[in-house]
């Protein structure tokens, strides 16, 4: 935030909670006053959000997704200079459905001693998400968008999935398109990370390839990530869980949100101010003086923002 | 006069050929199937060959050459799949000789996934109809291979049976399909019982149960529940969970923190592709597919390599890995490089300096005799 002050970012700061609460009828919901909020200004940045595991009501993550119908998970992995990990020069984008797929939630219990869980493909959550893919790969200069299923084992779900990407393709001729097996993706992603551009694919997998990208880069701490909704609706956050054991102690790493907030901004046009923070987020990173703990550093977390509002002041 | 044979990857002994092979895979297989030893005609086994497609036919090639090179007393009863047939009677007959001879070594079949889904992955069919359960694959770093990680050395316990890959699909609307993910009790358990018996006998400290739990609370949480409830019966060894996405960033940050780790299909899928490319690669890692009467081995990652086929550039090294886990002995010592892990050996040199070091290790004990 005092980041963004500093540079007088043209944007106006509406915060709001989003504890779960009841609403009529019984449904959990989030506040109606945060819907009002984001339902007016499209666009929303959020930090971790916990849930607790006998709460009775279901994450909160999963009711602000269903509430605004955020169809497209969208993580970029950079490799970050200055933040050593056994791989470098990674560069690659994961966008994962975010609605269906194996997180449909069905399950039921067939007999005692056999659960059935469905997965759920639809002919129209594929077409959007890989329409979202392609554009977001045009508007973004990528070369190449991969798609990733599994379709040799579940022949119709991800090949409904595939055929749909196909088709989309079909209209950008511009960009590449490939696909490609998961545990060929997995295989090469731990050996060459570099060989991947965009990639596109269902829930589970998206899951799991997100994080795995992520600690590519360096784990949580450092991967922004966004969530796009239908109508415009965009929610940006970090992904980390909530730590509970450095809440308040101004010990956390802030990177991840920043990052996210840069995402944000770029969403919403302001290249500029998202070039200069971000590269004084990673010039504060690369110098190696003032890190958080995680990173390998002493420096506490307010020590840390105030050396990159330094950096993007004297970028001005 | 038998000797013993130890399991493979701990023991550094090289016998003279013909008492070593005697007594083929009766110790190694002791532990998944419960049977008796397969018969041996004229003291020599058959087992079950099937080529599959890309680099399959020529790796299986070299295993026999360095078969018949070591003077291994085993004969190979070759069946061929064809990928391209939609009737099943390939694959049946593939089955019925792995029935008749218990063992066998496969490349990997391809499945063509623009057929229709009554056209089931062939190399899914024979393990659901030889219920092979367990889908083991260890992986560990190996001397002059050079990886971004070191000390990497987890054993991977995939449930092979069931899971996502229950070919369950149908299209209740038009334009939404679903897939059904069935995991059981009983499966679980048994695959559960055996990760556990594995890394006692092999002297293993932690299994840690891969999960993804808190979204599949009823199917994943039956699956965990049933590690938690075998795990109970090991007090010597320390159960852990993690989840499925934790997991692969671990993998990727410091993978030398796990030892042996078993889930279900999927995520098995997943993590063991994975672990063998932390490893060094799919030409690297072997992997067996164990039921509790038959035993099949092949490559871990289970690639068919289409662009890579018959230029003589694949690495053999798995699928003789998986050769010699199906005959628990010898001990790779080095590998010449091939183009994969950074060098320029062909596949057949890799297989003349492999032969070359055995000789020269039969040789050797040849000489303490």
């Amino acid at each position: 935030l005092m980041a963004f002050c500093l540079l007088k970012v043209p944007i106006h700061w509406e915060e709001r909670n989003v504890t779960a609460i009841k609403g009529p009828g019984g449904k959990w919901m989030i506040p109606p006053e945060a819907k009002e909020s984001m339902d007016k200004s499209k666009i929303g940045l959020k930090g971790p959000l916990k849930t607790p595991i006998a709460a009775g009501h279901p994450s909160m993550n999963l009711l602000l997704r269903k509430t605004f119908d955020l169809y497209a998970n969208v993580r970029p992995c950079v490799s970050i200079e200055g933040y050593k990990t056994p791989y470098t020069d990674v560069d690659l984008v994961t966008i994962r459905e975010n609605t269906e797929g194996e997180y449909s939630g069905i399950e039921h219990v067939i007999v005692d001693g056999v659960v059935q869980s469905i997965k759920l493909i639809t002919e129209n959550a594929s077409q959007r998400i890989a329409q979202f893919a392609f554009e977001y790969a045009r508007n973004n200069q990528r070369s190449t968008v991969t798609a990733v299923h599994k379709a040799n084992i579940m022949r119709m779900s991800d090949g409904l999935f595939l055929r749909k990407c196909r088709d989309v393709a079909e209209n950008y001729k511009d960009i590449k398109f490939t696909e490609m097996y998961l545990d060929t993706v997995c295989l090469n992603m731990v050996q060459d990370p570099t060989s991947f551009d965009v990639l596109v694919m269902p829930n589970l997998y998206g899951d799991i390839l997100s994080d795995l990208c992520a600690g590519l880069i360096g784990g949580l701490g450092v991967t922004p990530s966004g969530n796009i909704g239908a109508n415009g609706v965009a929610i940006f956050e970090s992904v980390h869980g909530t730590a509970p054991d450095i809440a308040g102690k101004d010990l956390a790493n802030p990177t991840a949100l920043l990052l996210s907030a840069v995402m944000m901004l770029r969403h919403m046009g302001l290249h500029d101010h998202a070039k200069k923070i971000e590269k004084a987020c990673y010039d504060t990173i690369e110098s190696e003086t003032v890190r958080t703990k995680d990173l390998g550093g002493n420096a506490k977390c307010s020590e840390f923002t105030n050396e990159i509002c330094r950096r993007v002041q004297d970028q001005d | 006069m038998q000797k013993l044979i130890r399991p493979l990857f701990l023991q550094n002994r090289i016998g003279s050929p013909a008492q070593v092979f005697g007594v083929a895979g009766s110790s190694r297989r002791g532990k998944a199937c419960d049977c008796p030893p397969p018969a041996k005609y004229g003291g020599r086994h058959t087992v079950t060959m099937i080529p599959g497609d890309g680099i399959g036919p020529e790796l299986l090639r070299h295993v026999q050459e360095v078969f018949r090179y070591s003077c291994v007393p085993v004969d190979f009863e070759v069946v061929h799949v064809n990928s391209a047939m939609t009737e099943e009677d390939d694959i049946n007959n593939a089955i019925t000789a792995i029935r008749r001879n218990r063992v066998a070594l496969k490349g990997n079949i391809e499945t063509n996934h623009t057929m229709p889904p009554s056209h089931k992955s062939r190399n899914n069919l024979l393990r659901t109809s030889l219920d092979l359960y367990a889908n083991v694959i260890h992986c560990q770093s190996l001397p002059g291979v050079q990886t971004r990680h070191r000390d990497i050395d987890i054993m991977i316990i995939r449930e092979n049976t069931e899971g996502e890959y229950s070919s369950l699909e149908h299209e209740s609307v038009p334009g939404v399909v679903e897939s059904l993910k069935i995991i059981t009790k009983s499966n679980s358990l048994r695959i559960a019982d055996y990760a556990f018996r594995l890394a006692r006998e092999k002297g293993r400290k932690r299994v840690t149960g891969v999960h993804k739990a808190n979204i599949m609370k009823l199917g994943d949480g039956l699956f965990l529940q049933c590690c938690k409830e075998v795990a109970s019966g090991y007090p010597d060894i320390v159960f852990d969970s993690m989840i499925v996405d934790n997991t692969t960033m671990q993998l990727v940050s410091k993978p030398q923190q796990f030892d042996v780790m078993v889930m279900p299909n999927l995520y098995g899928n997943v993590v063991s592709n994975v672990c063998a490319g932390l490893v060094g690669g799919p030409g690297l890692v072997p992997g067996a597919n164990l039921g509790r009467d038959y035993a099949v081995f092949e490559t871990a990652t289970r690639n068919t390599g289409k662009s890579i086929a018959n230029k003589n550039t694949a690495n053999p090294t798995a699928m003789l890995l998986a050769s010699c886990m199906m005959l628990d002995h010898l001990q790779l010592h080095e590998v010449m490089h091939t183009a994969d892990i950074g060098g320029q050996g062909t596949t057949s040199e890799v297989v003349q300096s492999i032969m070359r070091l055995m000789q020269g290790a039969s040789l050797r004990s040849a000489a303490a005799f």
